[in-house]
Formats: structure tokens, sequence, C-alpha cells
């Protein structure tokens, strides 16, 4: 009987021979994974369980990235709760300030989330592992807590939606422009409780980078996970970085999906999602003109090295509009010391942004670029939900790193073209 | 488990940054602070209107957005009986079973703010008293019953030392 990589790794974690959709199934853990606004919660729910230790303290990892450097005397709170639990139960996957990155920009680079990987974390954008062949979901604090407790824990498997990509992209369009474009294709809803398979040539083609994007957005379109099979560019990633044994799964030929979707990516135009859902995307060049007050780059979407190679590459030798203010966040510390080397942070000071130190910070409305009542964001983040990066009635609109340093630039929404000619 | 309330009717795709705002949800772990803004940017008044065990009623898709445990923990605070949905994104679901928190799935269309619920989640079935309609509803996963009528997952937990599934 044949199988999905989904259906496969699940089966592999249950100890079965095979799953199949709808089944009800006792998952072991990979690694589990929550950050300083989600581990509180869970550590509260851990302490009513009353046990002196976690499953495996290799396996947990905790990162404090949504409120640090803490913001206020509550978030200090929070990453103190989070900082003593690490410590009293002996966690090594702890990540302090100045080691500390976007946690779905670091496990990764760390090594922590493998192929083959069974993995939940208290973040609903946990789903970005899937990029490496792994299957990742994210839960609620509780769910965590008895994962801490157990490093297992009780999932449907989900039913699988094929999604193939066929032929190139053109230039500036990335994995956030495919991705943006499928949720506009299916809705927020589009994908609900299925798993997301991304297939074809274009995907192929992407970059651990832009792959790592496209699954982080599948919980955008309501998926349990998105998840592509392994190839020789993610041996190559992941063999220098993993501390442990992984695995590669493929889907069979002739698995079963409940819904196959097909596009042609030479159409694909980069993408822009208007306010306030994800699924209103539209060709730039439908958004074309729109005036913005901030641009943001950076975020567990699109924080990593090659989106900011993308972004400095537009504002190499220009300026920022001087009526906007342009925030870049390199993900990791890793990333940081990357762009620092190759001269990417001396581009984007020199165009008159700021760089910060790795946060999720504005994505959420946290700190580090709030929106006042009426302004307008252009983000590479991943949700533009009413008053998500601050006042109710700010807009955020969302790209990739190319049409946002292109904007940048102009101090509107603006193809990448426009502000680079035809050199990609 | 009959649960028996007033109806309070909502859209399609209420994120969980509508059922508790951000500015609120990260500032504090006391839930019944959360629960004073509970769904406020939709309906500036629901948290004072709704009376112990009331339902929250809503279109396709609720609770999709963030895993965050303060979605559901800021509904039940506010006295929240259960939330009534064509479907809900999977992540609030879960974390709504874990927490305590019943989600009934089914057609919603049928139901008005005011109405006059009974809701029996073993036998399947939703009355409108108000209307006089009896809805059927999507039975729970057995697991998921189980942890629900055990009080969420920490008391199921504690009850069997793993998930009884």
């Amino acid at each position: 009987m044949s199988m999905t990589i989904t259906e496969k790794i699940l089966a592999a974690h249950a100890g079965k021979d095979r799953v199949s959709p709808g089944e009800l199934i006792n998952c072991r853990l990979d690694l589990v994974l929550a950050n300083d606004v989600t581990a509180p919660v869970a550590i509260k729910e851990f302490s009513k369980l009353g046990l002196d230790r976690v499953f495996d303290p290799d396996r947990v990892a905790l990162v404090p990235d949504h409120f640090t450097p803490n913001k206020d005397i509550k978030s200090a709170e929070l990453a103190l709760c989070v900082r003593e639990f690490a410590r009293s139960y002996g966690i090594t996957n702890y990540f302090e300030v100045g080691k500390m990155g976007i946690e779905h920009c670091l496990l990764p680079e760390q090594g922590l989330v493998l192929p083959g990987d069974m993995i939940i974390g208290a973040d609903s954008h946990t789903c970005t592992y899937g990029a490496l062949g792994a299957f990742a979901t994210g839960v609620g604090s509780t769910d965590l807590a008895a994962a801490m407790a157990l490093g297992e824990c009780w999932f449907k498997v989900p039913e699988s939606m094929k999604f193939i990509y066929h032929g190139k992209m053109r230039p500036w369009v990335g994995g956030k422009d495919l991705i943006l474009y499928t949720i506009g294709d299916i809705g927020v809803d589009g994908a609900l409780y299925r798993a997301m398979e991304f297939t074809g040539e274009a995907i192929q083609d992407l970059s651990i980078e832009g792959r790592l994007t496209m699954c982080n957005m599948a919980i955008e379109a309501g998926a349990k996970n998105g998840i592509l099979a392994p190839d020789e560019k993610t041996k190559a990633y992941v063999e220098k970085r993993a501390k442990r044994p992984y695995r590669f799964y493929y889907s069979d030929p002739d698995a079963a999906y409940v819904e196959v979707k097909e596009y042609d990516v030479s159409q694909i135009e980069p993408q822009v999602a208007f306010p306030h859902l994800p699924e209103n995307s539209r060709p730039v060049s439908e958004a074309q003109g729109i005036e913005l007050d901030q641009v943001v780059i950076g975020s567990c979407t699109n924080g990593r090295i090659e989106d900011l190679r993308v972004a400095a590459k537009i504002l190499k030798g220009r300026k920022v509009h001087p009526r906007l203010r342009v925030i870049i966040i390199p993900g990791t510390q890793e990333v940081y010391l990357q762009a620092l080397r190759e001269g990417l942070l001396e581009t984007f000071v020199e165009a008159g942004t700021v760089v910060s130190t790795p946060t999720c910070g504005p994505c959420l409305g946290g700190h580090m670029g709030i929106l006042a009542k009426g302004e307008k964001a252009l983000s590479t983040t991943n949700r533009n939900f009413v008053g998500r990066m601050g006042h109710p009635e700010s807009e955020v609109y969302l790209c990739g790193p190319a049409v946002a340093a292109a904007s940048a630039v102009t101090g509107m929404i603006t193809h990448p073209e426009e502000v680079m000619g035809d050199a990609d | 488990m009959e649960l028996r309330g007033k109806a309070h009717c909502f859209g399609d795709d209420v994120n969980t940054d509508y059922i508790i705002s951000g500015k609120y949800k990260f500032k504090t772990l006391d839930m019944k602070e959360l629960a004073k803004h509970v769904m406020e940017d939709l309906d500036p008044d629901f948290a004072r209107k709704v009376q112990p065990g009331d339902f929250v009623v809503a279109g396709r898709n609720f609770g999709c957005g963030s895993s965050r445990e303060q979605a559901p923990l800021a509904l039940l605070n506010a006295g929240v009986g259960a939330v009534l949905a064509q479907s809900f994104a999977r992540i609030f679901y879960r974390n709504a079973i874990n927490t305590g928190l019943p989600v009934v799935v089914c057609d919603t269309s049928l139901i008005e703010s005011g109405d006059e619920l009974v809701v029996d989640l073993e036998k399947g079935l939703l009355q409108n008293l108000t209307k006089g309609k009896e809805i059927p509803i999507k039975p729970l996963p057995p697991v998921m019953l189980k942890i629900l009528s055990d009080g969420g997952l920490a008391a199921h937990f504690r009850k069997y030392g793993t998930f009884h599934l």
C-alpha cells in the first residue's frame, strides 16, 4: 500500500507499517520547542503534572525570541520563567540572548531539526521544518507540556494535498511569491487539517531558504504541515549541521492525494498580499504606487541569508525614500555575522535602514516597529490580520524581500524591475 | 455533557488576534484579566454581555492564526460554554479541547444571536430552542471527548499518566 511522505514519517514514529488519513495515532517526537510567549504557559501546565524531569533534556528546545532582548518588565518576567525552567531541568538547547535567533531560522541552522523528524512546537509556524523533509506542526502550550513530559503526542493522520509547480520562475520571484500565490488560490482555510506537499521543477529549483519560506506559511492556508521531498540540496544543508542520524522519506508515486493543484510558475509575478488576510494576494503590478510608512525585512518567513542578499542587491548604492522607516532583522546571529562578512550590513546602513538584533518583534506588533493609526507597512512577514503590527487601523501588506527592498527605495509598492531594470 | 446557553454570532475566519488581541495577550498570564478583552475588536461589549455558559457561534475557520492558548483560555475565563462553528483552525481546536473548552462543528447558518441552544456532546445533538430546530453536530473523536470530559489534557494526564487513546 502506497503512502505519502507525511504518512511515512507518521507511521515510522507511531511504530506502524502504515497509516491512513483520519487514523488516530500516538507518535514519538524527535524534538519539541517553545518560545518566550508559549513556554511560560507550557511550564505552568507542566508543573501541574507533578514531574521532576522532562522526557529528554536534549530534545526540548527553548528559544526566547518574541520579546527579547526584553521589551518591558512583563516580557522580562516571561523570559525569566523560561530561563529558570531551562536551568532547573537541564535543557541543553536553551538559547540566551547572544545565541538566540528567530526559532524557525535558528533550529534548522543549528541542525536540531532534520529530515524524517517528527517535531511539534508551541508556535504556529513550526510547520517551517517540513522544508527539510520532516513532519512538523504547531500545537498549543498544553500539548507541549504533555510532550515535554512524555516525548509523545497524539495525531490524526491528515489527508495530503499535492501542489505541483511547473516551469521556471521569473526574475525576482522566490518561495514567498509562490506560497502567497498558492494561498491566494486556495484561501486561508484551503488546506485546513491537511498536509500541503510541494513538488515540481520550481520546488527543486528553490534554495533551502526558499523552501523554508514556503513551508513556513502552510499554516496560513490552515494546513497541519507543509512538506517537500528532500534532495541533494537538503543533504548539503543538513550534513554539516546534523548532530544525530536522519532519514530521507519520499512519497510513493501512486500515493493518494485528496486534491492536486498545478501551477505554471512562469506566469507568476512577484506577489503582494493586501490587508487583512494572506489570501488577498495579487501580482505586484496591481499594487504599484501604494504609499508606505514602514518596510520590514526579516522574520521566520524571510529572515535568512538569501533574503538579505536579495535585499542588499537592490539597496546597494541606493537610499531609502525619506518618508520611510526601513527595519531589517537578520533571523539569527549566524545570519547576522554572515551578512556582516559579506558587507550586506554596510549596504543596509548606508542605504538608511536600521539593522536589528534577531527578534520576532514587529511581526506580531510586539516591539521594534509598531504602527500608528492609519499607517501602512510592507513586510516580508507572514500575517496581515487587523492590528497585527500595531494599531487596529494600521495596514500590513505582505511580500518577499525583493519587492520590499525595491519599495523601500521608492517609498511605495514597486516591482523590483522598476528599480533594477531587467537585470536580475 | 449537556450545555445550555445563548448564542453570540460572529463571521468567518475569526483569528486568534480577534479572540484576544496581541497587545494584551503577551502582557500577562492572568486569564481573568485577558477575559475582559475577549472578542473586543469584533464586539466591544462582548465581555460584558456574555453570560456563563453562553455560546460563541461562528462561520468557517474559527481560531485561525497563532498557536497561543490564551485564545481558548480567555474565552473560557469569560464564561463561554462552547464555541460552535462550521469549521475550526486545527491548532485552536486542539487547544480548546486541551484546556477544557468544548468545540462543536455544525451548520451554524441556522443560528442567530440571542437563540437559546442546548448541546449534547455525547449524543451529537444541538437543539435550537428558539427556532424549534434540531441541528446534527459532527461528533468529537473519542480521544478528544475523553480529554474534554476529564477537564482538559493536564487533568487527563494526571488521571492516566499518558494519552489514553
